[in-house]
């Protein structure tokens, strides 16, 4: 499968991924790549088989509703790469 | 034109700790006091699922009549977005905790029941302060990770009304279930709504999605203003886009955020760190146990067993504690039910009102009040000393009779004593009582005041007004 240049971008774009121009073809053709792979996997016989999301079937474990997690904001203040006034500074991103 | 809406309710559970993790959910802490490792997104930390917003789930599935899926799984939805360190947010998508369900409202005289379509638990992500950094943003994570349930509606509201009744009455039921706190400002009850507009006979139009608005006001201005702008936009001969849209409270109107070609792609798929929720029956047995009388079935009470109309009943259910005030009233007064919701709903309520406190803050207890109505009820007080009385009761911790005492408020109702006012003041006015005898019936509300002034305002005006009438006819 190849893959068009407006998907390229549609992925990069919801992986906020700036792709340079010159890479657009060595990167399409490598996601095309890892495509065929699951084009082959799709060809796998699997109708008789129901859809498996989590194998062994475990079932979730609940904890009590409880404060366990003390204020440990120093402690992440000391690797966040910045900080002001308590909130982790980011490059400005409005919606 | 006709107007179709569907409304999705963000509920923030009422848990001490997050959904996932163990920090704490308390509102106004310092920015991100409550963000642990788990929170922050932290690789090699694992989510740990909270029992009780589970509990709460099937609790207000319940008193919604939902099917609560036996089994459900947790997906992860897949954006970027700074204040979602993950890059994903965990949600339920493909099998949500409750399905169907409904919620019943009455607009005018009309009863109609609002379809759900499901509702599903989720974590709530942090929050994004713009204007307070120079060149940056600040991340605020104390919410990340707190315990929401959105509770998805059928496209079935036709009106902005409709829409408004929908939602107090579904706020009404989280608050009195416990499930939610419901505090708006905070963000604890939130809405968007997805609004279109079509000809009558045609299938349903495009829709707008409308963020996130916070007031039962503004989400009735919202809704209103976009109905308005797609039938204008239709019939000067445009076309309505599929897109998300902001309303803005200042200008009132509605603004685009983002069309169709930048909406998210979610890319869902089942979160491997989180196995399905499987509901064992014997818990869903003990919370339908455990359900208190809902607030719909207590109003039909009011009105038929107790006699109250349908304003003062719907009024008294609002709020589970102002409805338990009440009958705490009737209990402690062995007073009429219409009394009581007199009391409560017009001189508590509005005391309350006026020192902007709420029925659990008030200064004064039901068990005092019913002592007050109690002796208005067996005619030792006339309203007006009632109300006299009820002053000083909320302002200080005395009882009622300890009022009534010390500010000398009982009213005299016997005949004995009246019987001698009542002869002098008939013999003082002799002109106004041949008047009265030659049928000016208004002398009588003349008569009573001045036997109130030699009374000083203690006597029971009923029993004036019977002993009036005996001696003038």
């Amino acid at each position: 499968m190849s893959l068009q240049t407006s998907t390229l971008h549609h992925i990069a774009q919801l992986a906020r991924l700036r792709i340079e121009p010159e890479h657009e073809a060595a990167m399409a053709a490598e996601m095309s790549a890892v495509l065929g792979l699951f084009e082959q996997l799709a060809k796998a016989p699997v109708d008789a088989l129901e859809p498996l999301s989590h194998p062994g079937d475990p079932t979730l474990r609940l904890r009590a509703d409880t404060v366990t997690e003390l204020d440990a904001r120093d402690d992440f203040e000391r690797i966040a790469p910045s900080m002001m006034g308590g909130y982790y500074l980011v490059p400005k991103v409005i919606e | 034109m006709l107007a179709t809406i569907g409304l999705e309710v963000h509920v923030q559970l009422q848990t001490h700790s997050k959904i996932f993790s163990g920090a704490a959910t308390a509102y106004g802490a310092e920015p991100n006091a409550q963000a642990c490792a788990v929170d922050l997104g932290m690789p090699g930390t694992l989510p740990v699922m909270n029992a009780e917003a589970v509990r709460l789930a099937i609790r207000l599935g319940l008193a919604l009549g939902s099917t609560i899926a036996p089994r459900s799984v947790f997906a992860r939805k897949n954006y970027f977005y700074p204040d979602l360190p993950k890059g994903y947010q965990i949600s339920q998508f493909e099998a949500p905790i409750l399905i169907g369900g409904g919620v019943d409202i009455r607009v005018g005289d009309t009863e109609k029941r609002i379809a759900l379509t499901r509702a599903h638990l989720e974590e709530d992500a942090g929050k994004s302060v713009h204007d307070a950094f120079h060149r940056d943003s600040g991340i605020d994570l104390n919410r990340a990770g707190t315990p929401l349930l959105e509770i998805v509606s059928e496209p079935v509201i036709e009106s902005a009304t409709e829409a408004v009744a929908y939602l107090k009455a579904l706020h009404t039921l989280v608050r009195w279930l416990g499930v939610s706190d419901g505090n708006m400002q905070e963000g604890s009850f939130r809405c968007d709504a997805n609004v279109s507009v079509r000809r009558p006979g045609e299938s349903l139009g495009t829709r707008a999605e409308i963020k996130n608005v916070n007031s039962f006001r503004f989400v009735e201005k919202a809704i209103d203003y976009e109905i308005e702008r797609q039938i204008r936009l239709i019939e000067s001969g445009g076309k309505v886009v599929q897109e998300t849209r902001l309303y803005d409270a200042q200008r009132d109107e509605t603004r685009s955020m983002r069309g169709k070609e930048s909406a998210h792609d979610y890319r869902y798929f089942p979160d491997p760190d989180l196995p399905p929720l499987v509901l064992d029956a014997a818990l869903i047995a003990a919370e339908r146990d455990a359900l208190p009388e809902l607030p719909d079935a207590r109003r039909q009470r009011y009105q038929s067993a107790l006699g109250l109309t349908a304003y003062d009943a719907t009024q008294l259910t609002q709020d589970r504690a102002l409805s338990e005030a009440f009958e705490a009233v009737i209990a402690a007064s062995g007073a009429p039910a219409k009394l009581c919701a007199n009391w409560v709903l017009s001189e508590w309520q509005g005391a309350l009102n006026a020192a902007n406190l709420s029925i659990e803050q008030s200064p004064l207890s039901a068990a005092r009040l019913g002592g007050l109505v109690a002796r208005v009820h067996d005619g030792s007080l006339s309203s007006k000393m009632a109300k006299q009385a009820f002053e000083a009761m909320f302002a200080g911790t005395e009882s009622a009779d300890d009022v009534i005492a010390r500010l000398g408020l009982k009213q005299v109702s016997d005949s004995g004593a009246l019987g001698a006012h009542v002869d002098a003041v008939i013999s003082e006015h002799p002109a106004q009582v041949a008047q009265f005898r030659a049928g000016n019936e208004k002398l009588l509300a003349f008569f009573v005041g001045q036997i109130m002034k030699r009374t000083q305002g203690q006597a029971n005006p009923a029993q004036v007004t019977v002993l009036l009438r005996e001696r003038l006819q």
